[in-house]
């Protein structure tokens, strides 16, 4: 039998521990609910990132820096009927005027508007991937039409956040695998030793004719439950954790730290990970009993 | 015609860089035959029987079990070897933690027997070793006679074609020592060849027909050269004793 996990009562009965009684299923757990919030966060900021960039990576803002009020009103006219012409552009709008006023209340006061402070107006458009690449034709258009208008690419003062955003969903990611590869090496010498405690059990076995594998088997299913109870514990001590960190963003209210949800699929991915630990272990015991198996004739 | 179970030819055994524990050990066996191999302590008997049921490989000459090169054979084509062969340790090396069903259900488990197919012989045995009242006992609550015997059960469940005991009779009183001698002789008659290790020189005429292997200092007393080549003969295996 290959399946780890089907053996007969009496084939359970040949090596004595029980399930629980060592550290190994404690010490994945812990392993496990690090290797959770890591690839959570990950997943949460890889996640972020796309909602982040995703919506407005393509948008442009157009200021019309014009202190001539008439002028300024004609040009953004012309600039959003241009716009508006182009191929490749989803949505043009006008941004109010309160909208403006109320970004710039914190630097300048109600002043601006009380003493007639010439304020830009702004216009957003989305544009398809593929007029964004043309960004530079686009701006020589509306510069044809509007010669005070300026043209903001979101794409660009957004680049350092996504690039950081990035950055630590890679970091997540090396987290994680270095925590499987840690969990790797706590298996092998639980495997070691599990096979130095029974070493005289498996000599009788060898002499009556056991194979290798069938040996491997007794261990690597006992491992293979280990971790599947460890992985578990671990991976609902990290879903409580992240649920309460959830409600927890939810009250500070911020758009950017509500960015870093998870996705269904990003929940599927963390279930995934305590069976793919419990894999990753049986694999793990298979191979180094089978590698000290060999070293005995 | 008797077949050749086993073949031993210059064989030589050392444990790392030390002198030679068995050194150019030549002998047969013929199927069906009945052995004792006796020596003083430390003349190599164990490391000869280890040779036997393929726990060690020797340091040079050549070993044919069941008409195989086992010297050279691959790690991997052991076990079906080794499933052919019976052993009764010198100290037993019963599972501590498993019953003596258990234990005597150890072979047929390794060769794959359903668990409802073994129930049937495993009870059998532990009635013909007389431990049927004793199935769920755990070694350490059997005494030492118990436990020979559930050795001998374990090596004998899975009908090995040649079973090899390693002082099968050093703890246990003569009466236990008459039992079990006569349990191998009743083995051998069922076509078992027997190669049984002991001190005791008693035993040697308790059974007809055995042959006996004498070591001395690794080496193998052959005077007559019978061990090596055995007189044949015709249509069994077991042959009369030397001078008888």
């Amino acid at each position: 039998m290959i399946f780890p996990f089907s053996a007969t009562p009496a084939e359970r009965r040949l090596l004595t521990e029980g399930r629980l009684s060592g550290p190994m299923p404690w010490v994945i757990a812990i392993m496990m609910f690090l290797t959770v919030l890591a690839a959570a966060s990950g997943l949460a900021l890889a996640n972020a990132a796309r909602n982040v960039t995703g919506g407005i990576a393509n948008r442009i803002t157009v200021q019309i820096v014009e202190a001539n009020p008439d002028l300024r009103e004609e040009q953004t006219r012309a600039a959003m009927a241009a716009l508006a012409a182009m191929d490749g552009v989803s949505h043009v709008a006008r941004v109010p005027d309160e909208e403006i006023d109320r970004l710039i209340e914190p630097f300048l006061g109600t002043a601006a508007e009380e003493e007639g402070i010439p304020v830009p107006t702004m216009i957003d458009a989305d544009l398809s991937e593929a007029l964004h690449a043309q960004l530079g034709e686009v701006e020589a258009d509306i510069a044809a039409v509007a010669p005070a208008a300026r043209v903001d690419d979101h794409a660009q003062f957004l680049a350092p956040l996504a690039g950081l955003i990035r950055s630590l969903s890679w970091l997540a990611l090396g987290l994680v695998l270095l925590i499987g590869s840690a969990l790797a090496a706590s298996v092998i010498l639980a495997a070691r030793a599990a096979l130095n405690t029974h070493r005289s059990t498996i000599e009788v076995l060898h002499l009556m004719g056991a194979t290798d594998i069938q040996i491997a088997r007794l261990f690597q299913r006992r491992i293979a439950l280990d971790a599947l109870f460890g992985g578990a514990v671990g991976f609902l001590s990290a879903v409580i954790v992240l649920l309460l960190l959830g409600q927890r963003i939810g009250a500070v209210g911020s758009e950017l730290l509500g960015s870093a949800s998870l996705p269904w699929t990003a929940w599927l991915v963390l279930f995934v990970l305590p069976l793919a630990g419990a894999v990753l272990a049986t694999l793990v015991a298979r191979f180094t009993v089978i590698g000290v198996l060999r070293k005995m004739l | 015609m008797a077949t050749t179970i086993a073949q031993f030819e210059n064989v030589g055994l050392r444990y790392g860089t030390g002198a030679e524990t068995l050194s150019d050990v030549s002998f047969s066996l013929d199927t069906g035959g009945f052995y004792f191999l006796t020596g003083p302590s430390g003349a190599g008997k164990t490391s000869l029987l280890k040779l036997l049921y393929l726990s060690q490989r020797p340091s040079r000459g050549l070993i044919r079990l069941f008409d195989t090169d086992v010297v050279t054979l691959a790690r991997d084509r052991l076990p079906g070897f080794r499933r052919r062969i019976g052993v009764v340790f010198q100290d037993f090396r019963l599972v501590p933690h498993l019953s003596t069903f258990d234990n005597i259900a150890l072979p047929l488990r390794v060769a794959g027997v359903e668990e409802s197919e073994l129930v049937s012989p495993v009870n059998e045995m532990l009635a013909w070793v007389g431990l049927a009242d004793r199935a769920s006992a755990r070694p350490a609550t059997l005494s030492g006679g118990e436990q020979q015997r559930v050795a001998i059960a374990r090596a004998v469940i899975h009908r090995p074609e040649i079973l090899i005991a390693d002082e099968p009779t050093g703890n246990v009183d003569p009466e236990m020592a008459a039992r079990l001698l006569h349990l191998f002789d009743a083995l051998n008659k069922l076509g078992t060849t027997m190669v049984v290790a002991t001190h005791d020189i008693h035993l040697l005429s308790r059974v007809s027909n055995a042959q006996m292997m004498r070591l001395d200092s690794g080496r193998l007393a052959d005077p007559t050269g019978l061990l090596r080549n055995p007189p044949r003969e015709a249509g069994r295996g077991r042959r009369p004793k030397p001078g008888a």
